[in-house]
């Protein structure tokens, strides 16, 4: 798409007003998914498996059915027949059957049953009365360990074309890129340095469990709403589920109160839906934590391999990777994209990646921010980090010498537009936490980052009312204070005050469709919508003030928030405020809206680099981060207050993925720590402030400018804590998280 | 199950309602009093989104009883604004951006409001360990603490 | 005519080749002429692929241009959280 119109000079872009949703938030009036209720509600529970690996024998609910509580219960059985494919061609298939088990329940947590109630106790107490006869089967919980010839099979023939034939059923997809000859490259470097790290999986830990409020006829029409990243693909993939059209079933996203990727798809709504159906009378169902934990998307785990050659110059002359991930039970542990990001901060002649997506008898993994750059990061920036220690050479001169520029050609195949990553380590070593002195048992570590971003199906509309205030409609959920962005950029193309505009997520009924808020991709893609809308409407205002004045539609600008002829021989005609058109609207041709639908393409690759100051104590192998600095390319930071709140918020998660958050699975294939208290997210004791500096490289893709910022902030940090914490320890520590024990047995074994 | 029959106050009103034994008094604020701004994060008292306080003292709703109510004082986030006047924590929330998703905002403000009743002048040490029980998922919580501190230093001015 | 280099995982479906050159107007052409020329690339087109034309990644639109001459990289088709 003509990006003509590209902006670098604004009035409202680059200000910091007070989101549009503040005061809702702050009283407790905003409505997120379970805070929605119906007359005549029930309330939905879903029995979960207790078994890792299992046969279903038998469900008898008839008990249940009995209570006078229960109104209705459902198993698979009460789903549409969905066809079977390999790989990620039939995630519509894996979707429904993690939603609910078939002839198998394939994790600890994998739903069996759920019944519809007149209250939560009662549904719960209901769930003890369905009997499940369960023939249980040999289960593997680890990647590696699910790779090797003797590993049970969770499904015959989930592979997709990929994967070799001689490679166990497990491995469900093979990605593998590179270009140059790595062997070579190997050969002329002065150290080579090769090693293996591990990542366990982590949840998203959005503070929100699922929650959802449904209702659906016989007559195949329904209302949902929910907390969910994106109610398009909730309405489709319900559909699909539950065999209504799309169109029948109207999707509202409540507020939504966390979601990093985790909600990007369905796990409850399908079951409220079904169970609705069948009681004729709307089900709300709510997650506990647990179920959260056991049933929800985590990350992929991964175990790496990684070999990197470096001159004594600091230049590096071969690179390669090898990424096994491990998604649960299903298809789609992002083994290709933790591959594709693993090198892409370099300029590399020699690289080579390999990644898997291999499956185990764990939940369905869900995108987690970046999902696989941030694994990968931490393994490659590890051994970079090592060669610079054992070359002597400083971390970020060594990442200046082989940076990717403009021009560079990508591990992952294309050449890079304009980037913005010697930017980031430029500002990294003019920062005065490069050079400030650290405290004896403290070490500094950095790491780059990278990710994609993305663009996706959007679809805005933007209607003006009589007085002039502005209606904004966009499809992509606010999910970190996108609505305030959004009437900014309106703002900068009406020339009318941010106020005067108010942002509304449409439901599915309202607008037409949007990709999910995922990818990075809001405040670009929607973004671009809201200013081509805006724009769409301005030609439209132009046009009635060009009829009022009877000169051409050519000879009329916009300016300021109004019409003015185009220049002297244009007319003589004083300005015509956008409220002044808007009044008469109804008069002078009908109501104007603008609007816009497109896919847009160019979202614009971003990276980041992070520096970070940790302090491990010898006797508890507790890590303490005592100081940290993002510095992220934002393209063009539209609210500069939300784009550091995502820097933030993305290195306060890569902490705890560095330090404390993991799936403990037991010998028995069960989830160990399914609550806050066992799996620990940090808390703000834990924390320092993060400072955080935004470098703007436009993104050529956006009209402002503007690069996606919300994901590549939890790219760096593993390997940026990895690294201080093996500078404070003096010792490498290769498998995360680094938790007290983990740390405490790498120091023995140090001192040994 | 035969319900219990429950008279409180809430927020400075005279309540009453019926709850089942088991319920939890979240449960009873959300499900009977439609009092919804306290949040269910966890149900086992580790994340602070559902903090109320009980005859002014800072607890998570979800690990009291709602028939514990009976006679008490209960203040939930609906009661911190005082009509149209915000509280200046709501404010300074609000003007730091100390909040993003917004499903922790509620129960920081209550158990944020709770410390400087009691600590007007505290350390970012001290709010970070008050605030400790409160999970946030998406700030990190530096403008969350840069929020508390600025509202201290502003009320110890009004005073 | 544009050439269209693959990744290295697709290579084994295209008679081992690195790049392939094709007649093609629109990223849609393109893929339905990589097809033609290597039937066995149908499964991993239908899997899902982004294209990057000149640098410039196209995620998933099949009417964008690919102008003559352009360097094309096919591309795992990417996901985001």
């Amino acid at each position: 798409m003509a990006l003509d119109d590209s902006k670098r000079e604004f009035r409202f872009v680059g200000t910091r007003p007070d989101r549009p949703d503040g005061l809702d938030k702050v009283t407790g009036r905003a409505r997120f998914g379970a805070d929605m209720n119906a007359a005549g509600m029930l309330h939905g529970a879903i029995l979960r498996s207790p078994h890792a690996h299992a046969r279903i024998v038998r469900i008898d609910t008839s008990k249940a059915e009995a209570l006078a509580d229960v109104k209705a219960v459902v198993t698979r059985a009460d789903f549409a027949e969905v066809p079977f494919k390999p790989g990620l061609a039939g995630e519509v298939w894996n979707v429904l059957e993690n939603v609910m088990a078939g002839d198998k329940a394939l994790y600890d947590g994998h739903a069996v049953a759920a019944v519809a109630a007149t209250s939560a106790l009662a549904a719960r107490d209901a769930l003890k009365l369905i009997e499940v006869e369960y023939e249980e089967l040999p289960y593997v919980t680890d990647v590696n360990a699910a790779m090797r010839q003797d590993a049970p099979v969770i499904r015959e023939g989930a592979a997709d074309f990929s994967v070799p034939d001689d490679m166990h059923p497990n491995v469900v997809r093979r990605h593998e890129s590179g270009h140059g000859d790595v062997e070579a490259g190997f050969a002329e470097a002065d150290l080579v340095i090769e090693d293996s790290f591990e990542t366990e999986a982590t949840h998203q830990g959005y503070i929100e469990p699922h929650a959802c409020l449904g209702q659906l006829g016989k007559d195949g029409k329904g209302e949902l709403w929910c907390c969910t990243q994106g109610h398009w693909i909730v309405q489709k993939t319900c559909a699909a589920l539950l065999g209504i059209e799309t169109a029948n079933l109207r999707v509202t996203a409540s507020e939504i109160g966390g979601g990093f990727g985790g909600k990007t798809t369905v796990f409850i709504e399908p079951v409220a839906l079904a169970l609705s159906r069948k009681a004729n009378r709307p089900v709300k169902i709510v997650m506990s934590r647990a179920e959260v934990f056991r049933a929800t998307g985590p990350t992929a785990s991964a175990s790496m391999d990684i070999k990197v050659g470096m001159k004594k110059d600091g230049t590096i002359t071969a690179a390669q990777g090898e990424f096994r991930l491990q998604g649960g039970a299903f298809p789609g542990a992002p083994g290709d994209m933790t591959a594709m990001c693993a090198f892409a901060p370099y300029d590399l002649k020699n690289v080579h990646q390999v990644g898997y997506d291999v499956m185990t008898n764990r939940p369905k993994q869900a995108a987690y921010r970046a999902p696989g750059s941030p694994m990968a990061a931490f393994a490659v920036e590890s051994v970079v980090d090592e060669l610079c220690r054992k070359l002597d050479l400083d971390p970020i001169e060594v990442r200046l010498k082989n940076a990717a520029r403009e021009g560079t050609k990508a591990s992952y195949g294309p050449r890079f537009e304009r980037i913005g990553l010697v930017e980031t380590l430029e500002a990294a070593k003019a920062h005065p936490h490069y050079a400030a002195p650290l405290k004896p048992g403290q070490g500094r570590g950095i790491s780059c980052g990278f990710w994609f971003n993305h663009g996706g199906e959007t679809s805005v509309s933007l209607a003006l009312s009589e007085d002039g205030s502005v209606q904004l409609m966009v499809g992509t959920p606010d999910i970190g204070g996108s609505r305030a962005s959004m009437a900014l950029m309106a703002a900068e193309v009406l020339g009318i005050p941010y106020e005067n505009i108010r942002v509304t997520i449409a439901d599915t009924a309202s607008l037409g469709y949007n990709d999910v808020s995922h990818g990075s991709r809001v405040t670009y893609a929607s973004g671009l919508a809201t200013i081509k809308a805006a724009k769409d409407a301005v030609r439209k205002l132009s046009q009635r003030a060009a009829a009022k004045w009877g000169i051409p539609e050519d000879a009329v600008k916009w300016e300021d928030g109004c019409a003015v002829p185009s220049g002297p021989n244009a007319g003589d005609f004083d300005p015509l405020p956008l409220a002044e058109i808007t009044a008469e609207m109804g008069q002078t041709g009908g109501p104007i809206s603008g609007h816009f639908e497109a896919t847009p393409e160019g979202a614009g690759v971003s990276f980041a680099t992070h520096i970070v100051d940790a302090e491990v104590d010898r006797e508890t192998g507790a890590t303490k981060v005592v100081r940290y600095t993002v510095i992220q390319d934002a393209g063009k930071a539209i609210h500069p207050t939300y784009v550091e709140g995502q820097f933030q918020g993305g290195a306060a998660q890569g902490i705890g993925w560095a330090l404390n958050e993991e799936y403990i699975y037991g010998e028995d294939g069960r989830l160990q720590n399914a609550g806050f208290l066992d799996y620990r997210i940090p808390v703000a004791s834990d924390l320092p402030m993060i400072d955080t500096v935004i470098v703007e490289v436009p993104n050529p893709g956006h009209p402002f400018g503007v690069r996606g910022v919300g994901e590549t902030s939890i790219c760096p940090p593993l390997a940026a804590i990895a690294n201080a914490v093996s500078a404070a320890a003096g010792v490498r520590m290769r498998h995360l998280p680094m938790s007290p024990p983990r740390t405490l047995a790498a120091l023995k074994a140090r001192d040994a | 199950m035969s319900r219990v029959h429950v008279t409180t106050t809430v927020n400075g009103d005279e309540t009453e309602f019926l709850c089942d034994p088991r319920e939890t008094l979240l449960d009873c604020l959300r499900d009977r009093l439609n009092l919804t701004g306290a949040k269910e994060g966890c149900g086992t008292g580790d994340c602070g989104a559902c903090s109320v306080t009980l005859d002014g003292r800072l607890v998570c709703s979800c690990l009291v009883l709602g028939v514990e109510a009976e006679g008490r004082e209960i203040g939930t986030i609906e009661g911190v604004a005082q009509g149209d006047e915000l509280h200046p924590l709501q404010r300074k929330f609000i003007e730091h951006a100390a909040l993003q998703c917004g499903i922790c905002t509620p129960g920081i403000l209550v158990a944020a409001k709770a410390l400087l009743e009691k600590s007007p002048d505290p350390t970012e040490e001290e709010v970070r360990y008050w605030l400790a029980g409160n999970l946030c998922r998406c700030t990190g919580y530096d403008k969350i603490i840069r929020a508390v501190m600025d509202t201290a230093a502003e009320m110890r001015e009004a005073v | 005519m544009p050439e269209v280099h693959l990744w290295s995982g697709l290579r084994g479906l295209a008679d081992g080749k690195e790049s392939v050159e094709v007649e093609a107007g629109t990223v849609g052409e393109l893929l339905d002429a990589l097809v033609r020329a290597h039937p066995a690339l149908q499964e991993a087109i239908d899997a899902g692929v982004s294209v990057a034309i000149d640098g410039r990644i196209i995620a998933g639109s099949l009417t964008e241009p690919v102008p003559e001459g352009s360097e094309v990289y096919l591309m795992q088709r990417l996901r985001g959280g």
